[in-house]
């Protein structure tokens, strides 16, 4: 993304930048020029499901209206790259709804934002104010006659609305529940039934760059496939946790020992969570020398996800870890799948008691049966039996400590509690 | 209806900004806590007026969201995260000491009405974990004895406006991004300070 001063949430600052030049840019070209633009500059959706941006774009059904969503939902542990985005820099991601609006022919956007981040919010909703005031928003925007009306959302404080057609019921004033794919692909049949974007808040941070450098330059950014640069979000026992834009193709101990300063106090790196809560875990003895690309952590049955890389020291009890994660979905399922639903629970009250010391020497079998109900064959990515991936996610701490911390989950069972109590 | 003729026109005005009345009714719960504090039988019939549905469909939206309160809070929302990132940096130990000093478990209002305690998933905060937010106000790298301080201090002052810069400044450690200038904005009320209504180039 084009780096901003430090008070870029301004409109006088953003535009002395350089801001907005590349929504100029995208007035003057056709819906086909935008779509092929981004399609070659490998632009890939940051919200976690990791599809082409312009490929989405080019498959949007023609009825009319279309709208479009920017998901501002981030509500997935370990995940706060979109919260500095909206609060440091709304007019990039402004600027972004703009291009995409116009490659396709949307005329009414919304920024669905989490109800936990009302800074955001009002930080967004003020730079809105501004473009509105200088004719970048509303009717007849940068001097031609097109209409753009744009509206903050905020959420309910429910994870799963982070999902696509979860989040289009949620903003038609329903529940948060997913819709079935098919025939609910949002592009086909999304917001009141008509054709629909839903892209992630750094998605769409990603375009004004690509408008104004061509793609070649943002492919130039990144590594191989992997083009453009990515934030990470690094949290947990580093000395430096934080928000770090990298491109990819670095490793893990780069990442977690270079830039996130190494592990607190001292202590050893025991495991770490790739890319958010729903993935998989790595452990230093197989995964530290990889390199961090999307299709390497796919091979090594894992994702990167949203970014989020959650790192655990040796001091780490992985048992209550992983029940923390499951926690989380046992939390946040919508209950409409009953293997999500109740298996979910069934997980968290499992690893809950072999913490507590009241483990049983069948609950890793029986966890892992519970699982696999679940996420049948219990792979990444996921056999999907549920409407959506949230059941399936659950599961991704469970099979990680049980194939590589076997023995410390036994210990717990064997000696009647957690060995770091 | 309860509401004044004012609240009624802002509120008609931000049901007309969506292409479907039924969309505004996040916003109108919304709207709803801030007249009552939380949400009311009432203010859910309002509501289904205002959007033409019946009121049991507007509590069955009100119901799914955990940010809807259908029971009365405490002045303060106070919101511990104990997700994964905040867990592993002591977040239990924040959530037992604001627990004690409250003299509530998590989910229940000190006798006094002024604090509310729950426990939360994460509030996109990781990189200055432990998290607390009041009354959404974000406040990161929190202690125990920093929690315990601030429902002291909550008390003692019941300030009228929460700001997340002021919680930062007094109760605060680490954060997960330089927030480069303060914000002067802040929340009266257990619900979010963000004014829906005023969306740009919308009703005023
Ligand atoms: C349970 C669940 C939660 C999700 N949460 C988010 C989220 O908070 N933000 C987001 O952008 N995408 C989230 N997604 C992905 C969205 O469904 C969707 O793929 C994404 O917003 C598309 O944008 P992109 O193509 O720009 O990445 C979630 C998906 C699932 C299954
Ligand atoms: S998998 Fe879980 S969260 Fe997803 S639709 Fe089914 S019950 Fe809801
Ligand atoms: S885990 Fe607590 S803020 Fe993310």
């Amino acid at each position: 993304m084009i780096e901003h001063p430090s008070d870029s949430h301004t409109l006088e600052t953003y535009e002395a930048t350089g801001g907005y030049a590349g929504a100029r840019k995208a007035m003057d070209m056709t819906r086909d020029e935008l779509v092929e633009l981004v399609k070659s500059s490998g632009l890939i959706g940051r919200g976690g499901a990791g599809f082409s941006a312009g490929l989405k774009w080019s498959f949007l059904a023609p009825a009319r209206p279309a709208y479009l969503i920017v998901n501002g939902d981030e509500s997935e542990p370990g995940t706060f790259k979109d919260r500095q985005l909206l609060e440091r820099d709304p007019h990039q991601m402004i600027e972004g709804i703009v291009i995409t609006a116009v490659a396709n022919e949307v005329h009414e956007a919304f920024i669905y934002i989490r109800g936990e981040y009302p800074l955001p919010a009002r930080r967004v909703q003020r730079a809105l104010a501004e473009a509105y005031a200088k004719g970048y928003l509303g009717k007849g925007i940068f001097g031609t006659d097109y209409e753009l009306e744009v509206t903050v959302h905020l959420g309910g404080g429910a994870y799963i609305c982070g999902e696509e057609t979860a989040l289009i019921n949620s903003l038609e004033g329903r529940r948060g529940e997913p819709r079935i794919k098919p025939p609910y692909f949002p592009a086909a049949k999304g917001l009141y039934m008509m054709p629909t974007i839903v892209n992630n808040v750094e998605t769409v941070s990603n375009l004004p760059y690509i408008l104004e450098h061509g793609a070649d330059a943002y492919r130039a950014l990144g590594h191989d496939v992997d083009t453009g640069t990515f934030l990470f979000s690094v949290s947990g026992h580093v000395n430096r946790p934080g928000n770090y834009e990298l491109p990819h193709g670095i490793t893990w101990r780069d990442l977690i020992f270079d830039v996130a300063g190494g592990i607190r106090a001292g202590n050893e790196l025991k495991t770490w969570i790739p890319g958010g809560a729903s993935a998989p875990w790595f452990v230093p003895s197989q995964h530290l020398d990889d390199e961090i690309t999307k299709d390497a952590c796919g091979k090594a049955g894992s994702m990167l996800g949203s970014g989020a890389v959650i790192v655990m020291d040796d001091t780490t009890c992985v048992v209550r870890a992983a029940e923390r994660v499951v926690r989380f979905f046992a939390h946040e399922s919508c209950g409409q799948c009953t293997p999500c639903r109740e298996g979910t629970t069934w997980e968290e009250m499992i690893l809950r008691r072999i913490e507590e010391g009241a483990g049983r020497e069948v609950d890793t079998d029986l966890l892992l049966d519970v699982a696999d109900n679940i996420s049948p064959g219990l792979l990444w990515p996921p056999k999907m039996t549920t409407i959506c991936p949230l059941g399936p996610s659950s599961v991704s701490p469970i099979t990680s400590i049980t194939r590589y911390f076997k023995d410390e989950v036994m210990a717990h069972i064997h000696g009647g509690g957690c060995p770091f109590d | 209806m309860s509401w004044s003729v004012e609240t009624l026109a802002r509120a008609r005005s931000l049901a007309d900004r969506y292409p479907q009345k039924r969309s505004a009714i996040m916003p109108l719960l919304y709207m709803a806590m801030r007249e009552d504090g939380y949400v009311t039988e009432d203010g859910m019939r309002v509501v289904a007026e205002l959007t033409g549905l019946t009121p049991v469909q507007v509590e069955s939206v009100a119901s799914f969201y955990g940010m809807f309160k259908l029971i009365p809070q405490g002045e303060y929302l106070v919101s511990v995260c104990t997700s994964i990132a905040c867990m592993l940096n002591g977040a239990d130990d924040v959530m037992s000491s604001a627990e004690e000093q409250a003299g509530v478990p998590a989910g229940e209002t000190a006798a006094d009405g002024v604090v509310t305690v729950e426990h939360v998933e994460c509030i996109g905060a990781c990189g200055g974990a432990p998290a607390v937010q009041v009354n959404y106000e974000l406040v990161e790298g929190v202690t125990s004895e920093a929690v315990a301080a601030m429902i002291r201090w909550l008390r003692e002052n019941r300030p009228e406006t929460i700001t997340a810069a002021e919680l930062q400044e007094r109760f605060g450690g680490a954060r997960s991004f330089d927030p480069a200038i303060s914000e002067p904005q802040g929340a009266i009320g257990p619900f979010p300070a963000f004014d829906p209504y005023r969306t740009a180039g919308g009703a005023s």
